[in-house]
């Protein structure tokens, strides 16, 4: 079972992105996901925080997240001890920052910075990164496929909006593959 | 975090104490008045900035503020982003439009 | 049975049963919105604006009301359905015992949420639990599929002529509510060789004036309670019965009124209700792969009480624990209340557990049911075991 934990700020679409992996997972790979946040005051700004798990069986156990294979932050002014805590040795933190920025993370933990934000004003002329962010994941774990994420996309947005969300995806996954190199 | 909170109308913040026995509680969900264990900047990602040349001191921010988090400073409408949660309620009434809403710089908070 | 590949949806519990009040043709809705159950009550306004749900959607001011013109709706021959949670369900209770004491087969979704105070949204047992007495059938789901397989049998099991009883399907509040997850959506035409037309002689029509809602004197309230109770009896059958047709047309089978989960031979059952029996199941397996007999009983209705069933699945144990998401201030857990008696007539019945937690909102996790087995299994050869604790306690009590 893979386990995913989303950071972000309400309005910045950290729960989509954590439903958008959950059904290219279940929709488009024939895997079972679960796809949750986890609750507080909704208001713009505030924190939330999503959840994924995927398996290739059903899972039937909704208890919380404790310890996470991936966590991705869409907001690096979110990054503090909640964030980097809970992650399973060998996992990995992916976050939305520049690589000038500076991020209090403990040397013991495997970070991947992105910059999704320029690429988003590039691409969405806003700053709303979940897309991008999922394509950096995806291609960094490759737990699901890069279409298959297209394919979730498409299916919970208008045409238009989709279509820019598919091309900062794919964007995204391509310039994170290529870093990988 | 910059601690703006040094008006003495308003309440103290009590760092949170986490009771380690069931007679740590208190009875009931209650405690004493004016108990606040955190303000409201880490929730704002734009922060209202007053421009006092334009403030007319008609108080209208400061009725309207859902927080409370305007006060009256020598007659000058005055925020304290403590409290504040960047709503932008005061931004939008304000009739001189005395008010705009910069993005929230991480530092300053 | 249908190809079902096209079929597959990505939503949460509160979606599938809004697809399920859809498919089942409900012809008047009135809810007022409460978290966690708020986007039901949006979606079906929205099926309803779009055209696809012909249903009326009735804009109410309260639950009370919501209830109220709920119970009114279904006196006149409509298929109805409401939603609430918490604070809502319990603002309609007085609803709630006009409805079954009058035989209104109304649908309701709870999403069940502790009761304040303190104030909380979170998800906990308290308010259905607290709510037995009304007179409604009550099941409690685990996952969205069932959720939507189950209202929709709500309707056929609420509409048989011998019962006659409304029913609560709930579903816990956030975690299954908010919680997103694939979930087969039946065809319509599937759902409509299904579930029949509702038809009832309890209604009010002008080719056949009925009296509906009378008051009663001391000679005649009683024999109507009685009807209610055997009403409610005759739900037992019902249920079995809707549970093998909808298996066999549809292929899912959800078992009844308890699901036992590697229940042979286990030297300690589990007795959960809700979402908590998933986390549990894997607990369960855990320890059958290390040799520890463990076995999972999800209880799926808490009214009508499957007394008998639980009585034949947990004879043979000498170990039952059973988890409470309530308290009986001063007592013990209402579900464990509720399985004690009727294990009472068993002439050597098991030793039982119980265990509070996971009250207004607090997770349950894997380690919390695994420490709770340690104790069943540490039960057998310690007599002076607690019989009702809290668990996962987050200070120091008074022991």
């Amino acid at each position: 079972m893979i386990e995913v934990r989303w950071h972000g700020r309400g309005g910045q679409g950290g729960f989509t992105a954590a439903r958008l992996l959950g059904m290219a997972a279940a929709l488009f790979e024939n895997k079972y996901a679960l796809s949750f946040p986890a609750f507080g005051p909704e208001r713009r700004g505030a924190p939330v925080l999503g959840f994924t798990r995927i398996d290739d069986q059903k899972i039937t156990d909704r208890s919380e997240v404790e310890q996470c294979d991936y966590v991705v932050v869409l907001d690096d002014t979110l990054v503090a001890a909640n964030v980097w805590q809970g992650i399973k040795p060998g996992g990995q933190l992916i976050v939305n920052a520049s690589d000038s920025s500076d991020l209090p993370v403990p040397t013991d933990i495997n970070i991947m910075r992105f910059d999704a934000t320029s690429l988003a004003l590039e691409f969405l002329g806003q700053a709303i990164t979940n897309t991008a962010m999922l394509g950096v994941l995806l291609a960094h774990s490759g737990i699901v496929g890069c279409e298959s994420a297209c394919r979730a996309v498409e299916m919970s947005m208008p045409v238009k909006l989709a279509n820019k969300n598919i091309s900062i995806l794919k964007q995204a996954f391509q310039m994170t593959l290529e870093k990988m190199r | 975090m910059t601690n703006y909170n040094t008006n003495p109308i308003y309440p103290a913040i009590t760092p949170f104490q986490q009771p380690h026995h069931i007679d740590d509680y208190p009875t009931g969900p209650g405690c004493p008045s004016a108990q606040l264990v955190e303000g409201h900047a880490g929730w704002r990602t734009f922060r209202p900035i007053i421009n006092q040349e334009k403030c007319t001191a008609c108080w209208l921010c400061y009725l309207l503020c859902p927080d409370a988090a305007i006060f009256k400073n020598n007659n000058k409408a005055t925020i304290n982003y403590s409290f504040c949660k960047g709503c932008g309620v005061c931004a939008k009434a304000c009739p001189m439009n005395a008010i705009d809403m910069a993005k929230e710089n991480e530092n300053e908070r | 049975m249908s190809d079902n590949s096209d079929r597959r949806r990505f939503i949460s519990g509160n979606e599938a049963v809004a697809l399920a009040v859809r498919l089942a043709r409900a012809q008047v809705i009135s809810a007022y919105p409460i978290t966690p159950q708020t986007i039901v009550v949006e979606r079906l306004s929205e099926m309803v604006e779009d055209g696809s749900l012909k249903a009326e959607f009735m804009h109410v001011e309260s639950e009370h009301s919501a209830i109220s013109a709920a119970i009114g709706a279904s006196a006149i021959g409509a298929r109805t359905f409401t939603a609430s949670s918490s604070q809502g369900l319990l603002y309609m209770t007085e609803g709630l015992h006009y409805a079954s004491g009058g035989r209104f087969p109304i649908v309701m979704m709870n999403a069940c949420r502790s009761v304040a105070l303190p104030w909380s949204i979170f998800g906990d047992q308290r308010d259905s639990l607290s709510l037995l007495d009304s007179g409604w059938i009550q099941v409690y789901v685990e996952d969205a599929q069932e959720a939507l397989d189950m209202t929709i049998q709500a309707y056929h099991i609420a509409e048989s002529p011998e019962v006659l009883t409304p029913v609560m399907v709930n579903l816990d509040g956030f975690i299954l509510t908010h919680t997103y997850e694939p979930v087969y959506e039946p065809r319509q035409e599937e759902v409509d060789t299904f579930l029949p037309l509702f038809k009832t002689p309890n209604k009010m029509d002008l080719d056949h004036p009925r009296s509906l809602g009378f008051s009663t004197s001391p000679g005649d309230n009683q024999e109507f309670k009685y009807q209610q109770h055997q009403a409610m009896l005759n739900a037992i059958p019902a249920i079995e019965t809707v549970d093998n047709k909808y298996a066999s047309q549809f292929g899912r089978r959800y078992h009844g009124l308890i699901e036992e989960y590697r229940c042979q031979e286990a030297d300690v059952i589990l007795v959960t209700l809700g979402s908590v029996s998933g986390t549990a199941r894997m607990v369960v397996d855990n320890l059958r792969k290390h040799g520890q007999k463990a076995g999972l009983l999800k209880l799926r209705f808490m009214r009508p009480f499957p007394e008998e069933a639980l009585r034949k699945a947990l004879s043979h144990c000498r170990i039952v624990g059973v988890v409470d998401k309530d308290i009986s201030f001063g007592y013990e857990g209402t579900v464990f209340t509720n399985v004690n008696s009727c294990l009472q007539t068993l002439p050597d019945s098991p030793k039982t557990f119980n265990f509070v937690g996971g009250l207004g909102g607090r997770n349950i996790s894997k380690g919390d049911i695994e420490t709770i087995f340690g104790l069943l299994f540490a039960a057998a050869d310690k007599p002076s075991s607690k019989r009702v604790q809290f668990f996962n306690m987050r200070c120091q009590i008074h022991e």
